[in-house]
Order: structure tokens, then sequence, then C-alpha cells
């Protein structure tokens, strides 16, 4: 046993079983000044806030709820070894703040005398009295807290009842004046083990902490056992089994061992501890249950919640995101004001500007995702939702707790990938994080509409479907109709590994708290924008710069000797209108004309708005002209622009990668300029409408409305001659930005959530690669089908 | 008998967890121990998992891992 003398608290790690409102309870000791990161080394969450004492502070680090200290993932491994400060890069714990539910309190001790055997000295927060109360418990907390040896503070961290004594135990935790609690159980194997512990350490600095070497030995995922393997050496390992075989040998399966010895001893410690009512007392939570997970009904609810939760975040996000869209234009249209025409401000306005606007857009529909997880999570709904539809996941090896983050991945992956973190099993989330990109999401339907738009003829199919209808409905399938066997796949292949657990609890209907579930929405915005905001924002500038760069001087003079030309012939055709309306006045040079416009009386009216009012006939017919004529110079002018803009892309580098890249794409249907949008469109789908009408030199201000853009599309020509797009490569494009994963922001966030560039990496070259292959085959197929 | 064959509304006294792997662990950890009375409440929509109450609490468990309880009456 681990009998070192109570240190004084360096931090106070919070641990206990999920649901126990552990969260809010962290939450309302710590105040909004939380720091939330990721544990070194893994996915899993790290948390850590300061609880304001009397008179001083205490660092409290909130771990991941867990109803064991027995690690069924290689994440799980955090809590023991945070808690016995062996995990590298966390700071020592001085003790333990455990929460437990009150309503359940039998099971949540099974956690809790694995705790005690820690030699950290402890404090029981019991939460959840009021649900207690209501299924008519009755806690003698006194003697529950001199049976365990440490104190025990009801409390309803909702309400904050009970905070103020918790902080005052906390308080005394620090100062050193709560002691271990002597742990009774398994006090032979712990004596085996620590001498076992003593020989192997011997002189090696390593800390061998006997409670790990009890999972090590105990824990039937092995996975205590390979991670001491990975420090203490394989000749180590072998000595732990010859171990854990004497053992067994000895006393039989110890996990049998532990489960009984616990739970018995949990019982003898709750004997007229709990008094329980003498008639089974059906709560509300149940009540609202026979509801929520009926068969008819709550299937139906279960469909309401996700259509609301979806029309959310697809529809009702939409005129938030248009709104940062349009500040953020304004802003870039404001800066751009103030900057001189050149690079400057080009990398200012579509680089930094743009980039920034690419990351803010997507706020919207995370923080609304997150209300409605953080609502639905905290209420209890999350759990059940699961129970409802895990059938249907388990058949490709997933859970019903895929279902969120694939469902909200339809309207956009990046909230749906980060909705993954509500998945317990790292096998189970990667898999659905690298899924998850393959359902249609918004930024597709810009692509879809233009394209549907342009070349799937308006014909009604058996009468009552519309074609181009069917053609969107099956984009929107090929997603769904992939992911199956990739997840699939990547379940017997790469995440391959034993079925985890699919122990859930269902957990009793509490009311959402405010303040928890605002902190959980702020914190995944906050994650979002700081940590892959940074990305996003790096790749729209180097894109930025492969398409603004080499910025040939030659394409310039060509263009401003081609200004000067038009002005001159638009100067020359206003002379001519001014001479026919008055010979009088030829020869006009320009000079004189300038003269003449400005002190003829008569002719100030050119430079109104307003048609003359006087009758003369002849005025009027000269201002109509005049205004025509100014008009066409307008649009030459903008033409020109168009023009350059398309010149200066398609002599960038993005351009030329295009043209060397030509071969690549030429199997798909596409010319080098479809290639180019392509690529240009790696930070967002979207952009490739835009990149396009810069190609076809319509400007940089298309959408998938333009009908300039359709008609353009619809004419453009190929290197052969013939047509560039037709049916075949319109469905090619298609099927290619349904399958490929040309978004910055989504493998940002994989990298972000995974905390390795690995996933990202694979997302991108599976997609990319699924993406050319479907585009491949769909190309051909529908031309061998004659559609072309 | 196993856990799996009930119906909602039966209750069974928990005789044993056979297998091994983690599965096994947490069933033994969330209180599926000998003598443990444990309810079943209902099926899912689709009929797995199902649910079952135990210590006072609700749990739900796929049927191939409630297969691997073994039961008694009563």
């Amino acid at each position: 046993m681990d009998n070192r003398p109570a240190l004084a608290a360096r931090a106070v790690a919070v641990v206990g079983n999920p649901n126990t409102g552990k969260t809010t309870l962290f939450n309302a000791l710590t105040g909004l000044k939380q720091r939330t990161g990721n544990f070194p080394g893994c996915t899993v969450e790290k948390k850590t806030g300061r609880i304001q004492l009397e008179n001083n502070t205490v660092e409290a680090i909130d771990l991941p709820g867990t109803y064991s200290l027995a690690a069924v993932s290689l994440d799980e491994l955090v809590v023991p070894e945070v808690l016995l400060g062996v995990r590298e890069g966390v700071e020592p714990v001085g003790g333990i703040l455990v929460v437990a539910d009150a309503s359940t309190l039998h099971r949540n001790l099974y956690l809790v005398t694995q705790l005690m055997e820690l030699g950290r000295p402890m404090v029981m927060a019991l939460n959840m009295m009021d649900l207690a109360l209501e299924r008519g418990l009755e806690i003698d907390i006194e003697t529950l807290s001199r049976r365990l040896g440490f104190p025990v503070v009801p409390t309803h961290a909702g309400k904050a009842e009970g905070l103020a004594e918790l902080r005052l135990e906390l308080r005394r935790l620090m100062d050193g004046r709560i002691k271990p609690p002597k742990p009774e159980l398994f006090r032979d194997f712990y004596d085996r083990i620590t001498r076992f512990a003593d020989e192997e350490a011997g002189d090696r600095r390593l800390p061998l902490p006997p409670a790990l070497v009890f999972r090590a030995l105990f824990d039937e995922s092995g996975f205590a056992a390979q991670h001491l393997g990975e420090w203490f050496g394989e000749d180590f390992r072998t000595r732990l089994m010859q171990l854990r075989r004497e053992l067994e040998a000895e006393h039989g399966k110890l996990i049998e061992l532990e489960a009984r010895e616990r739970y018995t001893w949990v019982r003898e410690l709750l004997d007229k501890v709990i008094r329980k009512p003498e008639h089974k007392i059906v709560t509300r939570s149940e009540r609202i249950d026979k509801f929520l997970t009926h068969k008819v009904w709550g299937v139906l609810t279960l469909f309401v919640v996700m259509t609301v939760l979806f029309q959310t975040i697809y529809a009702w996000a939409g005129p938030l995101m248009d709104g940062i869209e349009g500040l953020i234009g304004a802003l870039g249209g404001a800066v751009g004001s103030l900057l001189p025409e050149g690079m400057l401000r080009s990398l200012v306005v579509d680089g930094i500007v743009a980039g920034v606007g690419a990351v803010l857009v997507f706020l919207p529909q995370i923080l609304l995702l997150f209300l409605f997880i953080a609502v639905l999570e905290d209420f209890g709904y999350m759990a059940r939702a699961a129970f409802l539809m895990d059938r249907i996941f388990s058949k490709v090896g997933l859970s019903g707790k895929s279902l969120i983050p694939l469902l909200s991945s339809f309207a956009c992956a990046i909230p749906g990938i980060m909705a993954t973190r509500t998945i317990p099993h790292p096998r189970d989330r990667f898999t659905t994080i690298l899924v998850a990109p393959l359902m249609s999401c918004s930024a597709r339907l810009p692509v879809y509409v233009i394209m549907i738009a342009a070349f799937i003829p308006q014909k009604q199919v058996l009468g009552i479907f519309g074609l181009q209808g069917l053609t969107l409905l099956g984009m929107y399938l090929v997603g769904v109709v992939v992911a199956v066997p990739t997840a699939w796949i990547l379940k017997k292949t790469l995440l391959k590994g034993e079925t985890p657990p699919f122990l859930m609890e269902l957990p009793s209907y509490k009311r959402p708290n405010p303040r928890t579930v605002g902190i959980r929405v702020y914190q995944s915005g906050m994650a979002f924008v700081t940590r892959a905001g940074t990305v996003i924002l790096a790749v729209t500038v180097v894109v930025w710069a492969m398409a603004y760069f080499p910025r040939s001087g030659e394409i310039e003079d060509n263009y401003a000797a081609l200004r000067i030309e038009a002005e001159a012939q638009h100067m020359m055709a206003r002379a001519g209108l001014l001479e026919s309306f008055d010979p009088q006045l030829a020869p006009l040079s320009l000079e004189r004309m300038e003269r003449v416009l400005k002190e003829n009386p008569q002719l100030a009216v050119l430079n109104d708005d307003k048609p003359p009012v006087s009758g003369d006939p002849a005025l009027q017919a000269l201002y109509a002209d005049w205004r025509q004529l100014d008009a066409g110079y307008q649009e030459k002018l903008a033409e020109l622009d168009s023009r350059e803009s398309g010149d200066y892309l398609r002599d960038s580098y993005l351009g030329r990668m295009g043209q060397v890249m030509e071969p690549l794409v030429v199997p798909l249907g596409w010319d080098w300029r479809i290639g180019m949008a392509t690529i240009a469109s790696f930070p967002a789908r979207e952009i490739i409408i835009a990149t396009l009408g810069v190609i076809f030199n319509l400007g940089a201000d298309m959408d998938e409305e333009s009908v300039e853009l359709k008609q353009a599309l619809k004419t453009a020509v190929g290197a052969d001659g013939n047509k560039l797009f037709s049916i075949p490569v319109a469905l090619s494009i298609m099927v290619f930005f349904a399958l490929c994963a040309q978004c910055a922001a989504t493998l940002a966030t994989i990298r972000k959530e995974t905390d390795s560039w690995r996933w990202p990496v694979l997302s991108f070259t599976y997609m990319t690669s699924l993406a050319y292959l479907a585009a491949f085959g769909v190309f051909h197929l529908t031309t061998a089908l004659g559609w072309g | 008998m196993t856990l799996n064959t009930l119906s909602p509304g039966q209750s069974c006294r928990v005789k044993s967890v056979r297998g091994s792997g983690p599965t096994y662990q947490r069933l033994l950890e969330m209180g599926l121990i000998p003598d443990t009375e444990v309810q079943v409440v209902r099926l899912a929509p689709m009929g797995d998992p199902m649910e079952v109450q135990l210590h006072g609490y609700y749990l739900s468990l796929r049927k191939n891992e409630a297969a691997m309880v073994e039961i008694e009456n009563g």
C-alpha cells in the first residue's frame, strides 16, 4: 500500500461516473476561467480551472467520467495514470474530489473503492440529492462519511447548493488536514504487489505505483500491462504475467473476484445508510422514458428531434452565415479601399480577410449544433437516441452514438466531427470521423445546383419525379452508399479490434443547466477558432499566393494598352455624338470637348442622372445616346478586368499546375481548367464556382444562380473544338465533389480532434482516390450509355 | 438461461457472467455480479439493445452482451 503522508494538495482531480453532474459541479466551482486541451499523447480532453477557496485557490483537473479505473481503451488509462502522478506532462495530483450520484450510489461506490486505494486524500460530493429525494431514498450522510473515512458533502450542483461546505472541505484537503483513506479491500494482494513492485523498481528511478500494477494484473484488456511493459521492458511484463497466473491459480478469475469483493463491501457499507421506500416510486424520469423510448412514439420523437437539429444547422444557420459573409465582405471592401491597388491589397482582401472569413463562417453551425447537443446531453436524451438507433449502426460495427455526428455532417462535417467527442470508444470515434466527410454537406450544394441547372434536362421520370431533383437526391445518396462499406472495411482492417462493450447507462432526465450548456458551446467555438482556424487561414493564404503569382508584367502592360485604346475610342464616340448634335462644335479635340461640356449650360445635363426636363427632342436624344455610350464603355472596362483576371489566373502557378496536371484529369472528361478550379477549391468546395467564373472571364463574383456562368459553361469549348461540358462531364464533376475531401477546414478539424496528421492525410488520400475512381467510372459509363 | 432470453417486465437473479475480455469485465463492473436482481425494462424498437434495471439504475446492453449473463428466475 502507498502509505506516503498526506501531501498538501498541489492540484485536485475531479473524478466520477458519467452522468453524475460532475461537469456542472466543476463549472460551478471554477467559473468561466477554464483551459481546455488534450492530455499529452491522446485525444482525451483535459479541462483545468482554479477553485477559489477562502483566501487562496487550488488548481482543479476535470477527468473524463468513468465507471472504473480499469481501461477498456488505451485512452482510458489517463484517469488512473493522472491520479497516480505517472502521466507524462501532467502535474501530480495531491487530492481527489470524487463526485457521486446520490440516486445510484451503490454503483457509484464501485469506483470510489478503487480510488480509495490510490493513497490520495479524498472528499466526496454527493450530488443529485434532489433525484435521491424523488426516489424516496434517505441517506445517512454522517454514517456514510464515517464508514468511508473521508468527508462527504451533499450537493445539488445545478442550484449551487452545498458548494460553500465543499470549498471548506477542499480547503482542509489542501492544508493536509485530510488523511488518505485506509482501504480494507485486497490487503494481501497489495502486500504482494508492493513487494513485487519494490523488487522491480529496484534502483531504477521510475515510479511503479502498486495501484497501477494492480490494474495491470486484473484488467482483461491488458492496456495497463502493455503500458507498463513499454516503460519497464518485456522481461518485466513476462514476470507480471507470471504473477498474474499465480494469483489466478489461487483465486480464480481476478476480475470476477474484484467485482464481487468490491460490490460486497459496498453492500455492507450501505447497510442502514440508505433507506429505500417500502413501495417503489415511479419517478418522473421513468414516465418520460415510457414515451421517449416507446417503439412508435419514441422513434417519431427522435425523427422530429433530428429534423429540427438538421434544420437548425442546415437552414437556420444560413442567415447567420450570410450575415458573417456579408460582414467579412464589407470588411474586405473597407480595408481594400484604404490600400492601393496591388499585391498588398490582394493579400489582405483575397488572402487574409477571406481566410478569416472562411474560418468564422462555420461558427454559426458549430455553435448551434453544440447548443443542441449540450441541451440534449444534459437533459439525458443522447443516451436514448443511441439506444433507439444502435441496431442500425451495429451492422457496420459502429454504435448508436454515431447517429448525431453523422447526421450533423449532412449540414457540415466540421461540427459533425467535433460531435464525435460524445463517442467513448476511440476506434468507433475514428471510424466515424473518417466517414463523416462523405455525408453530402451544404458546401457541395452550390456545385450540384449549377451543374444540374446547366446540364441535366428538365424532364419528368415516371411521370412524377423531376430528373433534376432525382439527380440531386442521387448525389446525397452517393455519400451514404459509399460510407457504409467504408465504415465496415475500416472496422475490419485499420481500426480492427474487439467490439467495445456497448454498456450504457440511461441516466435520469434532468433540466439542462444553462451554465453547463453555455460553457460547452463557448468552448467548442473557441476550440475550433483557435486550433482549426490557424490551419484554415494558412491554407487560404497559400492558395491565394498560388493563384496570384507570378503576376507577369506583360499581362499588365497589355491590358493597360487595351484600356487606353478603349478610352480613346470612347472619347471619339462622344465627340461624334456632340458634333451631330451641334455641327458648329466640330472639330472637337479632347481639351475642347471638356471645356464645351463644362461651359455650355445646355450640355451640363449630360452629367446628370436624370434626363433633361426641357422639351427639346434633340437634347433628349443626345442624352439617351450619351448614356448608352457610357454604359457600353463601362461594360467594356469590366470585360477587360475579367479577361485580365482570367489571364493572370491562367498564367499563375495554379494555372500552370492545372495545365501540367491535365493528363490526370482527362480520363474524367475534364480539361485543365476544370482541374485547376478543383485544385483551387481545396480550401473549400464552393470556391470552384468563383474560380470557374474567373477562368471563363466572367469575374469572381459568380454564384450558383448566375445565368452568365451557366451560359458560359454550356458554350465552353474544349481544345478539340467540341463542347467542353456534357452530361457525363457534369456528372463526373458532381460525383467527384460528392466524394472528395476538398475542404481544408474539415481536414484541419480532423487534425485537431485526433491530435495527429495521420488521420487527415488518410482522409484526404482515401477520399480523393475514391472520388477519382467514381468520377472516372461515372464518366465512362454514362458516355457508353450515349448520354453525351 | 441467459439474460437476453427474457422479455420486458421479467425479473431474474444473476448466476454468473461467462466469457472474457473487456465486455466481460465491464459487465461485472457495472454490477452484474452473482445474486444481483435484474429486471428487463424494454427492448429498443428493432429488438436490440435491451434496457435493464439493476442496483436502482438503468442500463442498456446489446443482446449478445446480455447472452454472457447466466441467470436464474426469482
